[in-house]
C-alpha cells in the first residue's frame, strides 16, 4: 500500500464488468460531488467491448482545481473479483473496499476496511437488474463519506424514470442504511466550495456545446470511439438546438455531404476518429482547393489501424497536421480540457467561414470521454459569418483573387450569378486551368489567406503559460496532456514554467519562441513514440528540447508517476 | 434567358456522344425554365470525375465538381442545405458503379430528391480504356489484355432492387428522348436514376451495336416492381429504353 500525500484529494474507483453501469455510477456520483461544490475529475477505462472485461471509473475531489484523477485510491468498489486484483498496489492507508465476495487473504490484509455489502442480494429483494448493484454502492459511499444521499437522489431522479428510477432510490438508500447501521465512516476534513458553479462535464460535449454557441446547423458522424459521444450528444438534443444530425454510409459520404451542405450555405462540422478521417483525406483536399468552411472533430485513439480503439494516444499529430494531398492551408487545434474544447469549438466554425480553410480540431480518448468541472458560458459568443458576397452583379466569381486572399462567398440560389465550385484548380470564376500563370496565381492566393489569418493570431489563444514564469526549466506539452502535467505539477520539488501549445497549424512562431528565452532546460511530454511534437517545435522554431518523456503503451501517464520523472531531469 | 454555355473550350472527342447529352440537358433546362417550372438560379449542376465530369465546365449554372466517385453525398448534402436548390449529378460508370457505388444504393435506399445522370459508356476513357463494372466479360483494356474476368452488372436491377422510386434509361444519340427523361427525372420528386448508354468512340466504339438493339418503352412506368421487371428484361437480345419505374414515397431531406 502507498502511503500518499496528496494535498486533500480523495479519490474513489467502481470497478466491474462491461455492462455493471460503471460509466454511469462514476458520472452519478461525480454530479453529486460536483452539486455539493467539489472540483472532480473522473476518468473512464474499459475495453472494446459490450459485456465483460475490466471497466472502471476513478473519480477525483478536492476543494481546489483537479485537473487528472489520482491514482491512489481512498475507496474501491468492486463489482468483480478482478476490480480487487487490479486495483490493490494502488489501494492508500486505510483505504475502503466495498465487495460481495472477499476471499481470505482479502480479509486478513484489508482488516475492517474490507467492507462486505452483498450488491445481489439487495438487487434480487426489489427484482431489480443486476445492472443497479452500482446504486447500492453510491448509496454506501454517501454515507461513507458523509454526502448527503438527497443530492444522490436528485442525481438519480434526473437519470432514471418510473420503475427503473424507483429501485435505484431504493437501492441507494439500502447501502446507505447499511453502512450507517455499521456506523462505517470515512470522513475527510476536505471543505468543498461555496457558491460553486461549475458543470461536470467531458470534452465531446462540451466541443459540442461550443458547436452549437458559434451557429452550428448540421453535424454529420460515423460512429468511431472515441468521438462517437458527440454524434449521441447531438443526436439526442437536435430538437431542442434545432440543427440536423446525419449519420450517412461512411466517412467518405460524411465529409462528401457536409462539403455539399456548406456549399449551400450551412455551417456545418463532422467528427470521427484518426481511422475515419484517414477515409476522408481525398475530400479533406477538396475542400482546401473548393475552399469550403468545414470543421473536423478527429479524435485519436492508440494505431497504427485499428489499434487499441478504447484507450488514448497523440501518435496522429503529424498525420492529421499534413493530411490532404497537395498544399493547401488549414487550421488545426489541440484543446487539453472541456473548457478549450467548448472555445475551439466555437473559434473552429467562426474561423472557417472566416478564412473558407478546413479547421481540425484534435482531441482524444482522454479529452474526449474524461469529465471535469468546469465553466462553460456561451453568452458571449459572437457568429462570424465571414465574407458574404454584396448585392451581387452578373461578375460574381467565386475565387476572386483579394487582397487578403479571402474571396466573397455566395451561396445557389442567388439570382443573375453562378457560383462554381471545382475540385480541380480553376480559375477566379471556377472553371477548370491548366494554365501555368493561374495556378501559381490560385495557390497564392489560397496561402494569402494563411497570412491574413497569421497576423490576427494574437487574439486565438495558441499558447497558454503556467508554472513559474521566470524559471530556467519548461515542461513543453500539447493536448490532453495538459491535464496529467498541471496536476504533476503540483508534487514538483522545483518550479518549472510549463508552456502548452493549443495552435499545431499554422504554428504561432512569432508568440512561441520568445516563450523558450532563457530557458536552459527543456523536457517535452506527449504520448506517442517519435515525440512528434517536439519534432514540430524544432522544425517551427529551431528550439531542441532536452529531454522527452514519452508512453505510447495506450495507458494514460499518472500524475504522481509523472512528477517523479519530471523531477528528476529538473535543474 | 441565361445564356447556357461557358467561356471553357469543349475538350470531348469531335463526335462524341457526351455532347449529345450536353444538347439534351440544356434543352431539358430551357423548356424547364421557360415554363417557369424552375428557377435557372436554383438549378445545381454537380459532376464527378471522368469524360463525363466535364459537363460542369460548360454550364453557365451553379456547378459543383466533386471527387471521383463521390458526387452523390455531396448532392444530398446541398439539397439538404436548401430545399429549394434542384440537385442534378453528372456521374459516369466508373464514377458511380465502381468507385462510388455504395453512395449510389444508399442515396437510393434514402430517396435522396437528386437526379442523377450516368454517363454508362462500359469502359475508363479519361484515363484512356480501362475496364469498368459495366464492361462485358472478356472485354480487352489496357489493364485486361487477356479480357476481363469479371462479369458486368446490371445498373437497372440494382436500383430496382432497392425500390428506386424513378429508373430509366435512355441512348445519347437519341437528344429528343434523352432531354424527355431528363425533364421528367429533374420534375421527380425523390431519387431519379437515368443510365444513359454513351458510346465512347474512341475506345469502346458501340454505336452500331446499340442502335440495332435498343427500342423505346413508351407506355406508362411501372408503379410496382414486378411489372417494372417485365420492362426491363431484355427480349431477343434487344435493349429497352425508357422509364422503367416510377413511385412516390417521402423523400430524405423532406423528412429531416
Amino acid at each position: 500500500m502507498i502511503e500518499h500525500n496528496h494535498n486533500g484529494i480523495f479519490t474513489i474507483v467502481i470497478g466491474g464488468a462491461a455492462g455493471d453501469g460503471i460509466r454511469e455510477a462514476g458520472n452519478n456520483l461525480g454530479q453529486v460531488l460536483a452539486k455539493i461544490g467539489y472540483e472532480v475529475f473522473i476518468s473512464f477505462k474499459y475495453p472494446s467491448l459490450i459485456r465483460g472485461g475490466h471497466n472502471y471509473a476513478r473519480i477525483s475531489f478536492s476543494r481546489e482545481k483537479v485537473f487528472y484523477d489520482n491514482s491512489h485510491i481512498d475507496v474501491l468498489v468492486a463489482l468483480n473479483d478482478e476490480t480487487i486484483e487490479r486495483h490493490k498496489p494502488k489501494l492508500a492507508k486505510n483505504a475502503f473496499i466495498f465487495s460481495e465476495n472477499f476471499d481470505e487473504n482479502d480479509l486478513k490484509n484489508f482488516g475492517k476496511n474490507a467492507v462486505k455489502i452483498t450488491f445481489s442480494q439487495f438487487t434480487a429483494e426489489l427484482n431489480a437488474l443486476p445492472v443497479t448493484r452500482s446504486s447500492v454502492a453510491l448509496g454506501a459511499i454517501c454515507h461513507l463519506l458523509n454526502l448527503p444521499l438527497q443530492e444522490m437522489k436528485n442525481v438519480l431522479h434526473k437519470v432514471f424514470k418510473e420503475k427503473l428510477l424507483e429501485s435505484n432510490i431504493a437501492l441507494a438508500e439500502k447501502g446507505y442504511e447499511f453502512l450507517k447501521e455499521r456506523d462505517f465512516k470515512h470522513w475527510k476534513k476536505i471543505k468543498p466550495n461555496e457558491n460553486f458553479q461549475k458543470e461536470l462535464i467531458d470534452g465531446n460535449t462540451a466541443f459540442a456545446k461550443g458547436l452549437i454557441a458559434a451557429g452550428l446547423k448540421s453535424y454529420l458522424a460515423y460512429p468511431m470511439t472515441p468521438s462517437t459521444s458527440i454524434l449521441h450528444f447531438l443526436a439526442k438534443k437536435q430538437k431542442d438546438f434545432n440543427i440536423r444530425v446525419i449519420q450517412p454510409e461512411n466517412e467518405i459520404a460524411v465529409i462528401n455531404m457536409a462539403l455539399g451542405m456548406a456549399y449551400a450555405g450551412e455551417r456545418v462540422a463532422i467528427g470521427t476518429a484518426t481511422g475515419g478521417f484517414a477515409l476522408m483525406q481525398e475530400a479533406f483536399s477538396l475542400a482546401g482547393v473548393a475552399e469550403i468552411p468545414i470543421v473536423i472533430a478527429v479524435s485519436q485513439r492508440q494505431g497504427p489501424a485499428t489499434g487499441v480503439p478504447t484507450h488514448s494516444s497523440q501518435a496522429d499529430l503529424r498525420f492529421i497536421i499534413h493530411s490532404g494531398h497537395g498544399e493547401f492551408p488549414r487550421i488545426v487545434m489541440a484543446p487539453g480540457d472541456p473548457e478549450e474544447t467548448f472555445k475551439c469549438g466555437t473559434q473552429a466554425l467562426n474561423l472557417t467561414w472566416q478564412y473558407q480553410m478546413p479547421v481540425i480540431v484534435i482531441l482524444d480518448k482522454h479529452v474526449s470521454e474524461n469529465l471535469t468541472t468546469s465553466i462553460i458560458n456561451a453568452d458571449s459568443i459572437k457568429i462570424e459569418k465571414g465574407k458574404l458576397a454584396e448585392k451581387t452583379d452578373s461578375k460574381y466569381q467565386r475565387y476572386l483573387v483579394t487582397e487578403g486572399g479571402i474571396s466573397p462567398v455566395a451561396f445557389p440560389g442567388t439570382p443573375e450569378i453562378t457560383i462554381k465550385s471545382n475540385s480541380y484548380e480553376h480559375d477566379e470564376d471556377g472553371i477548370a486551368t491548366e494554365d501555368l500563370d493561374i495556378i501559381r496565381k490560385m495557390q497564392d492566393k489560397r496561402f494569402k489567406k494563411e497570412e491574413t489569418l497569421l497576423k490576427g493570431i494574437g487574439k486565438c489563444e495558441t499558447i497558454k503559460v503556467y508554472g513559474d514564469q521566470k524559471s530556467k526549466n519548461a515542461i513543453v506539452f500539447w493536448g490532453s496532456t495538459k491535464t496529467v502535467v498541471l496536476e504533476a505539477a503540483k508534487y514538483l520539488d522545483k518550479k518549472a514554467k510549463l508552456i502548452q501549445v493549443l495552435w499545431m497549424e499554422p504554428f504561432d512562431t512569432e508568440h512561441i519562441l520568445p516563450q523558450f528565452k532563457g530557458i536552459k532546460n527543456i523536457i517535452s511530454i506527449e504520448s506517442n513514440h517519435n515525440a512528434q511534437f517536439a519534432g514540430l517545435l524544432r522544425e517551427k522554431t529551431g528550439i531542441e528540447v532536452n529531454h522527452n518523456i514519452l508512453s505510447y503503451d495506450s495507458r494514460p501517464f499518472e500524475p504522481i508517476e509523472l512528477a517523479e520523472k519530471i523531477n528528476f531531469l529538473l535543474k | 434567358m441565361q445564356e447556357l454555355n461557358t467561356k471553357a473550350k469543349i475538350t470531348w472527342c469531335a463526335g462524341c456522344p457526351n455532347s449529345q447529352i450536353l444538347v439534351a440537358f440544356r434543352e431539358a433546362i430551357t423548356e424547364l425554365t421557360s415554363q417557369d417550372k424552375l428557377k435557372i438560379e436554383n438549378i445545381v449542376a454537380t459532376a464527378g470525375i471522368g469524360c463525363h465530369g466535364k459537363i460542369a465546365e460548360y454550364l453557365n449554372l451553379n456547378t459543383y465538381t466533386s471527387l471521383h466517385g463521390r458526387l452523390i453525398p455531396t448532392m444530398t448534402g446541398i439539397k439538404t442545405a436548401n430545399s429549394n436548390l434542384t440537385v442534378i449529378g453528372f456521374s459516369g460508370d466508373g464514377d458511380a458503379y465502381a468507385e462510388g457505388i455504395e453512395h449510389l444504393i444508399h442515396a437510393a435506399r434514402r430517396n435522396s430528391d437528386i437526379k442523377l445522370f450516368v454517363h454508362d459508356n462500359q469502359i475508363f476513357a479519361l484515363t484512356t480504356g480501362q475496364v469498368t463494372p459495366t464492361s462485358p466479360k472478356g472485354f480487352k483494356g489496357k489493364s485486361t489484355p487477356f479480357g476481363n474476368l469479371d462479369e458486368p452488372f446490371d445498373p437497372i436491377l440494382l436500383m430496382l432492387s432497392l425500390n428506386t422510386s424513378f429508373i430509366a434509361r435512355t441512348f445519347a444519340l437519341d437528344i429528343s428522348k434523352t432531354k424527355e427523361i431528363m425533364k421528367r427525372a429533374i420534375e421527380h420528386k425523390g431519387f431519379a436514376f437515368v443510365d444513359i448508354i454513351q458510346p465512347c468512340i474512341t475506345f469502346f466504339d458501340t454505336r452500331e451495336y446499340f442502335k440495332e438493339r435498343i427500342f423505346w418503352i413508351d407506355d406508362q412506368p411501372a408503379d410496382n416492381p414486378e411489372i417494372a421487371m417485365q420492362k426491363i428484361k431484355n427480349i431477343k437480345g434487344k435493349i429497352p429504353c425508357g422509364i422503367f419505374y416510377e413511385i412516390s414515397k417521402p423523400t430524405f431531406e423532406a423528412q429531416q
